[in-house]
């Protein structure tokens, strides 16, 4: 090979022959082009179109029947239902799963042994088998007390404790803390065993070790999975109508039977507020998510 | 260099009597006697594996001994004496002991959720030595010693190894320790960081405090150390001053691991 003469700074192979002419040099690189991407694009695009011509053309949707359903009373008061159930299990499960956790992790034995017991039960059986069992509770103790065996025992009727409303709520609970538990579980062992033993070496009292130190920490990735969970847990909660509670899906299925010409209009009506309210839960989900990684993405 | 005693009352003497400690079968402490005097500076040296982390460990009894004990100030730490047998302690009890020795650990174990001002006032307010205000006005203080006052407000993700491990040195000195150990303190630092963490480290050793320093730096020993202690497979090889232990070496292991880090 003989020297060739270069561009300057072009770098050729060791042998110094020129593979690139000058005039490529000064032109961007062109990336390579996927065609079959666009294909799947023009057969995605046609598909939308074709369903949504549908929603137009095709009398059965009913769209005036879904805006006369929309926000009627019945139907409010079964959002409120579906949204009390869900919050009230939401916070009740956080809070139930971070005791059962705690009592997972515990070194005591019995502790630990109940609360696998526990997860095992309710994470194995189906959420409208629980439901319904509970709904029949009364049938198998009539009365509902605590008391030391043999000794004093403290007792109320079953049915008076246990309100449609509230079995609902205690059912999806029971079903919940379970899955919270696991959650929470997970995020605690996240936690580098380092933070434990610093805030442990700095004489920090127990109680602050895990409030200030650790479960913020844990957070952080039991947050995000628990939000998440409540999007199932709204969703759950429309077995509740099995067990004669109206919440919102309850209430259009009655209507549905109510008025059967309308059956398709009032399972818009249901899709449309999950659809709103699983995207405010998600929103919900980006702000919090945000606010535990403060610290350690970005700045604040 | 010499190192200021300080007031003499001050500063915390520990004594490590018979420390035996075993991980499954194997044995990592087989019976360790060492007294380390009020105010001096203590570099322990040693081969990976030679016990010196769990050794410093016990001294505020992160790490619980199987067998012998240690003495700081003349108290005890994490067991008490019951008839003629060593029981432990309650936790609320060892953790009042360990808030009166600093740790400093090698992967500085700052809390991340916490600003670099949060890390430093935790400790005092919430084991209660210090009000709010006051436990502020003392990390500010404490912040700018260790040359960070300009970071109060980062968090610990935004700073360097060297600036993490100063924030850890002031975390530590919130609580006012008369003692304070150092476990490998520079061992996670790029090179041209550890100058700046062994600085701060030396000007504490003129505050008249007892430090205890498990390191690999041998240098730093030999010009800060009152004392060094040399480790090997569980035992005490040697120890002596700076001078006799790294300048004249006894042993055949001590002067084979000094041929192997210098």
């Amino acid at each position: 090979m003989t020297t060739a003469s270069f561009s300057p700074g072009v770098s050729a192979p060791a042998g110094g022959e020129q593979l690139v002419p000058p005039a490529a040099l000064d032109r961007r690189v062109q990336r390579l082009r996927h065609p079959w991407q666009w294909v799947a694009t023009g057969v995605v695009l046609l598909l939308a179109l074709n369903f949504g011509q549908t929603l137009f053309t095709n009398p059965s949707w009913e769209w005036d029947r879904v805006g006369h359903w929309f926000a009627n009373p019945a139907v409010l008061t079964g959002i409120t239902v579906t949204l009390e159930a869900t919050a009230i299990s939401a916070v009740v499960s956080f809070l139930g799963g971070i005791v059962v956790a705690l009592a997972r992790l515990s070194r005591n034995r019995v502790l630990s042994g109940a609360a696998w017991l526990y997860i095992w039960v309710f994470r194995s059986l189906p959420l409208i088998l629980v439901l319904v069992f509970l709904y029949n509770l009364g049938n198998l103790y009539p009365k509902l007390g605590v008391g030391i065996p043999f000794g004093p025992q403290f007792e109320v009727p079953t049915t008076n404790v246990l309100s449609d409303l509230t079995l609902g709520v205690v059912g999806l609970s029971l079903a919940e803390i379970a899955y919270a538990a696991e959650i929470v579980r997970a995020g605690l062992l996240s936690v580098d065993l380092g933070q434990h033993e610093a805030a442990k070496a700095l004489g920090i009292p127990r109680h602050r070790q895990f409030t200030r130190i650790v479960l913020p920490q844990a957070l952080r990735s039991i947050v995000p999975a628990y939000v998440n969970q409540i999007v199932g847990l709204l969703k759950s909660s429309s077995l509740l109508f099995y067990v004669s509670v109206l919440d919102l899906f309850g209430v259009l299925q009655n209507i549905g039977s109510t008025y059967p010409s309308d059956i398709i209009p009032t399972l818009v009506v249901a899709s449309i507020w999950y659809l709103i309210f699983t995207s405010l839960i998600g929103i919900v989900q980006y702000f919090v998510e945000r606010f535990y990684n403060r610290g350690l993405k970005g700045a604040r | 260099m010499s190192i200021v005693t300080g007031t003499g009352t001050a500063a915390a003497a520990v004594q490590i009597v018979g420390a035996r400690k075993s991980f499954g079968d194997k044995q990592v402490l087989k019976g360790i006697d060492l007294t380390i005097e009020p105010g001096t500076v203590t570099a322990i040296l040693g081969p990976s594996g030679s016990g010196k982390s769990t050794l410093l460990r016990a001294v505020n009894h992160l790490e619980k001994l199987d067998g012998g004990y240690v003495v700081v100030d003349g108290e005890l730490i994490g067991v008490h004496l019951v008839g003629n047998r060593l029981k432990e302690l309650h936790e609320k009890q060892i953790l009042r002991q360990r808030a009166r020795i600093g740790f400093v650990f090698q992967n500085f174990n700052l809390f991340p959720h916490l600003t670099v001002l949060e890390n430093v006032t935790e400790a005092p307010v919430s084991t209660g030595l210090l009000p709010k205000a006051a436990a502020r006005e003392r990390a500010l203080e404490l912040l700018a010693q260790v040359g960070l006052s300009d970071k109060a407000d980062a968090f610990p993700r935004h700073l360097s190894g060297g600036q993490q491990q100063r924030v850890a040195i002031a975390r530590a000195l919130a609580l006012d320790p008369q003692l304070i150990l150092f476990d490998e303190p520079t061992s996670a630092l790029d090179p041209e960081l550890v100058g700046e963490v062994l600085a701060v480290i030396r000007r504490l050793a003129e505050t008249g405090r007892t430090l205890v320093v498990v390191t690999h730096e041998v240098g730093f020993a030999r010009e800060v150390a009152d004392h060094v202690v040399f480790l090997d497979a569980g035992v005490v090889v040697e120890e002596g001053t700076p001078d006799d232990v790294l300048g004249n070496p006894q042993h055949a292991r001590t002067r084979d691991f000094l041929s192997r880090v210098l």
